[in-house]
C-alpha cells in the first residue's frame, strides 16, 4: 500500500512531532461490537481470542469508572471519540531497511535503531496499533528466546501463550484491563527457556502518532525456570489538542528461580490518559522487579504489582513519577504475599511541579497464615511550588505474627533558599531546579541500568526547563 | 561620603538603602572594593552586614529602595543572581543550603561548567585535577567529593566547602559572610590559609565578621565599621584592634551622631 507524508510538526521536546501517515486498516471512531469484530477480522484472530475480546467489551461496558476513589478527570475521556485500531496492515519487519520510510524516520529520530546497535539484545517498535519492527540478535534467538509481537505470539506459540494469557490479570480486573482485553493490539510476547540468562536488555518502543487515538498494547513475558531477562519499554506521543488514550496490560510470569526486570521510561505528552495495568506472578524463589518512570501524561494511573506465589519469592517496585503543571501522576505498587518467606520492597519517589499532583497508592497484603514475610515501603515526595500537591494512600494489611513490615514516608520541598544558593553558584533557576530534582531521585536512579539513568536525567532536565519561566 | 570615578576593576556600592518587609536595614551605604584588596566589614549583630551580602548577591527577599552597585562598571541590579555569579561575584554563605542527593563533585562541576562559553564542555580530567588540588589546600579528604552538598556537614565542613567552591569558580569579587562563625581555632586557621592562598591582584575580598579573631589570620587592607545599616568609620587594619579594645558601643555612639547630622 502507498503511504504519503504530508506534513511534519516539530516542537521543542523530543517526542513531540508527528508525521502524517495513511492507514490501510482503520476501525473508525468509537467502540462497539462491530469495532471489536473488525479488529479480530484484520488480525485473523483464532476463535478463543474472538471470544476473549467480546467478553472484554461486555465487561468494560458493565463496569463503572472507578471515580469513587480515582480522579474525576477520567470522566473527560470520551470513549465514543477514540479510534481503537490504526495500522498499515503489514507484518512487522525484521530489518529496519524494510520498514516503510515514513515510519522508520520516526524511530530514527527517537534514536531506537542506534540504541539497538549499541546495547540491546532485541527491539520491537510499535507504531499506533501494530508492531512495525521486531528483531532479536541471532545469538539470543538461537538460545530459544522468543521475542515477537503479541499477535504473532498468540498465533505462532499458542501452547505457551494461551496457558498464561489473561491469567495474571483477568479481564475483569478493572475497567481498563477489560477495555484492553476487547481491543488489544501490539505489545510484546517473550519467552525465555529454562536456565537461559539474556545478558542484554530486550526493548520495546511504543509510539502514538495519530490524534484521538487509543493504544492498547498487551505484553506477556514468561521466564521459565532459572532464566533471567530484562525488558525495557519507552513511550512517547506528540502533543495534540485532544485526548489520547494509552491503556496497556502487562503480565509477567517468573517460574521457579527466574528473574524478570521490567523497566519503563514513559514520556507522554500532556494530553495522554495513561491507564495501565501491570502485574507479575513470582513462583518459588523467583524475582520480579518493576522499575517505573512516569513522566508526562494528563493522568497516569498505574500500580505495578507482584503476586509472590511461591516460597521465597521476591517482588520489587522502584518508581519515579514527575507531575508537571496540570498533570496528575496517580501511581504506586501492589504486593500480594501468598507464600512463606516472601519479601517485597517498594521505593517510590514523586515530584510535583506547578499545579502538578502526585498520588501514591500502595497495597501490601500479607495474610495471617504466612510466616517470615517481609515488606519495606518508602515513599518520598518532593514539592517544587506552593501550588504543587502530593497525597499518600498506603494500605498495608499484615496479619499473623511472624511477619515484618516497615513503612517510611516523607514530603520535602525545594526551598527558595536552596535555589538562591545554587543560583549564586552560577546555575540558572531551571538548572538549579533540575539539579535538586535529580538529587532527590539520585539514590534510586543509581539502581537503574546506565543507559536509562542517563535518559531519565535528560528527561528531567527538559521538564524543568519547560516549567521555569 | 567620598566620591571617586567608577572603575572597571572594583565593586562599587553607592548610597545603598535596603528594606525587608518595610523595615530599613541598610541606610545609604557606600563602599569601594577594588580587586586585589581585602576589606573587612565589622559590626555588631543586626547592623545589616549579612543583608548587604545577600543584596549584593541578589536575594529576592530584599528591596533596594535607593542607590546602585556597580561591578566593573556594570549595574548589578539589572542582573539575575546567577548572572551576577557568572560575571564574577561570589558569596560564601553564613548558612549554606543542603542539596540532598547532589554530590560536591557534581555540584561544582555544574558551577564550573556554567561559566564556560556555550557549547564548550568541561574537561573532566582537568576539572578533577584542579578540584583535588584545592581540596588538599583546604585539608579536605578526596572522599568528601562524593558526599551530598552540605548534608549532615559540621559547621567547619560547611565553611570549608564554601571556600572550596570559591577556589573552584575563581570569582573577581568574593564576599565571605561570617565565615569564621562556628569554627574552632584549627578549622579557622585552615580556612584562613585557604583564603590567603587565593589572594591575588585579580580578586577583591569582602570579609564580613562580628569578631576581630578572623582578622588575625586574614589581614585586611581596610576595615569598615558598620552600625545600624551604615558605615560609621573606615580605616586601616589597626581599626579592628581598636574595636576589639573599645567594643561596639563607641561605634554605636558614632552612628547616632551621624544620624543627627
Amino acid at each position: 500500500m502507498k503511504t504519503e507524508t504530508k506534513a511534519v510538526n516539530i516542537d521543542r521536546s523530543i517526542g513531540d512531532f508527528s508525521y502524517d501517515v495513511e492507514y490501510a486498516k482503520d476501525a473508525g471512531v468509537g467502540l462497539s461490537e462491530r469495532v471489536v469484530t473488525y479488529i479480530s477480522d484484520v488480525k485473523e484472530d483464532p476463535d478463543w481470542v474472538r471470544e476473549f475480546r467480546l467478553k472484554g467489551l461486555k465487561t468494560f461496558l458493565e463496569k463503572p469508572l472507578p471515580t469513587h476513589w480515582a480522579s474525576k478527570d477520567l470522566e473527560a475521556i470520551d470513549f465514543d471519540k477514540i479510534r481503537y485500531y490504526l495500522a498499515q496492515g503489514t507484518a512487522p519487519k525484521r530489518s529496519w531497511d524494510e520498514v516503510p520510510e515514513d515510519i522508520k524516520r520516526t524511530f530514527e529520530r527517537l534514536g531506537i535503531p542506534e540504541q539497538e546497535r549499541k546495547f540491546l539484545a532485541g527491539v520491537e517498535a510499535q507504531f499506533d496499533s501494530e508492531a512495525v519492527y521486531s528483531n532479536i540478535k541471532k545469538a539470543v534467538g538461537e538460545q530459544g528466546v522468543i521475542f515477537v509481537g503479541s499477535t504473532e505470539g498468540l498465533k505462532e506459540h499458542p501452547e505457551i501463550f494461551r496457558k498464561w494469557f489473561g491469567k495474571v490479570i483477568p479481564i475483569g480486573d478493572n475497567k481498563f484491563s477489560a477495555l484492553n482485553s476487547a481491543v488489544f493490539s501490539g505489545g510484546s510476547f517473550i519467552y525465555v527457556p529454562p536456565g537461559v540468562k539474556v545478558k542484554h536488555p530486550l526493548q520495546a518502543y511504543f509510539r502514538i502518532n495519530a490524534e484521538n487515538f487509543g493504544q492498547f498494547e498487551r505484553t506477556l513475558i514468561i521466564a521459565d525456570e532459572g532464566s533471567e531477562v530484562t525488558y525495557m519499554e519507552g513511550c512517547t506521543a506528540p502533543k495534540f489538542n485532544t485526548a489520547t488514550l494509552h491503556s496497556a496490560v502487562v503480565e509477567l510470569v517468573a517460574l521457579k528461580g527466574a528473574k524478570i526486570q521490567y523497566i519503563t521510561v514513559q514520556n507522554w505528552s500532556a494530553n495522554v490518559f495513561n491507564l495501565v495495568t501491570k502485574r507479575g506472578l513470582a513462583h518459588e524463589d523467583a524475582e520480579i522487579k518493576w522499575i517505573d518512570c512516569n513522566i508526562g501524561s494528563r493522568l497516569t494511573m498505574k500500580y505495578p504489582g507482584v503476586i509472590m506465589k511461591g516460597r521465597k519469592a521476591r517482588g520489587e517496585v522502584l518508581s519515579i513519577a514527575l507531575a508537571n503543571d496540570g498533570q496528575h501522576q496517580d501511581t504506586g505498587a501492589k504486593m500480594i504475599h501468598a507464600a512463606d518467606e516472601t519479601t517485597s520492597n517498594i521505593i517510590s519517589k514523586s515530584i510535583s511541579i506547578g499545579t502538578g499532583r502526585a498520588t501514591y497508592r500502595g497495597l501490601v497484603h500479607v495474610p495471617k497464615h504466612l510466616k517470615r514475610c517481609k515488606n519495606n515501603t518508602e515513599c518520598d515526595a518532593l514539592l517544587i511550588n506552593s501550588t504543587s500537591r502530593t497525597d499518600t494512600y498506603p494500605a498495608i494489611s499484615v496479619r499473623g505474627t511472624g511477619n515484618a513490615v516497615q513503612h517510611e514516608a516523607s514530603v520535602s520541598q525545594v526551598s527558595a533558599e536552596q535555589i538562591f544558593y545554587m543560583q549564586q553558584r552560577g546555575l540558572t533557576e531551571a538548572q538549579a531546579m533540575s539539579l535538586s530534582v535529580n538529587g532527590f531521585v539520585n539514590d534510586l536512579v543509581r539502581q537503574f541500568p546506565m543507559e536509562y539513568s542517563v535518559e531519565l536525567k535528560r528527561l528531567i532536565e527538559l521538564e524543568m526547563e519547560g516549567s521555569v519561566g | 561620603m567620598y566620591i571617586k570615578s567608577a572603575s572597571m576593576n572594583e565593586l562599587r556600592v553607592e548610597n545603598l538603602s535596603v528594606t525587608i518587609a518595610g523595615q530599613k536595614i541598610v541606610r545609604g551605604l557606600s563602599l569601594d572594593l577594588p580587586r586585589g584588596e581585602v576589606h573587612a566589614i565589622m559590626g555588631p549583630n543586626g547592623s545589616g552586614k549579612s543583608t548587604l551580602a545577600k543584596v549584593l548577591a541578589g536575594h529576592p527577599d530584599y528591596e533596594v529602595t535607593s542607590g546602585r552597585v556597580l561591578m566593573d562598571g556594570e549595574n548589578l541590579f539589572e542582573l539575575e543572581p546567577d548572572e551576577r555569579a557568572r560575571r564574577g561575584l561570589f558569596l560564601a554563605f553564613q548558612y549554606p543550603s543542603e542539596i540532598p542527593g547532589v554530590s560536591i563533585a557534581n555540584f561544582l562541576r555544574a558551577a564550573v561548567q556554567a561559566r564556560l562559553p556555550e557549547g564548550e564542555e568541561l574537561e573532566a580530567t582537568d576539572y578533577y585535577a584542579k578540584l583535588y588540588e584545592k581540596m588538599e589546600l583546604l585539608g579536605m579528604d578526596r572522599s568528601f567529593t562524593a558526599r551530598s552538598v552540605n548534608e549532615g556537614f559540621s559547621g567547619g565542613e560547611k565553611k570549608r566547602t564554601e571556600i572550596l567552591q570559591l577556589a573552584m569558580v575563581e570569582p573577581k569579587y568574593a564576599i565571605l559572610d561570617e565565615t569564621d562563625s562556628g569554627l574552632d581555632i584549627d578549622a579557622l586557621k585552615t580556612v584562613a590559609h585557604g583564603v590567603n592562598s587565593l589572594r591575588s591582584p585579580n580578586l577583591g575580598i569582602l570579609l564580613i565578621t562580628h569578631y576581630q579573631r578572623l582578622l588575625n589570620y586574614i589581614i585586611p587592607d581596610y576595615v569598615h565599621v558598620m552600625v545600624a545599616g551604615q558605615i560609621v568609620r573606615s580605616g586601616r587594619k589597626e581599626l579592628a584592634l581598636e574595636l576589639e579594645e573599645r567594643g561596639y558601643d563607641w561605634a554605636r555612639e558614632e552612628a547616632r551622631e551621624m544620624a543627627r547630622t
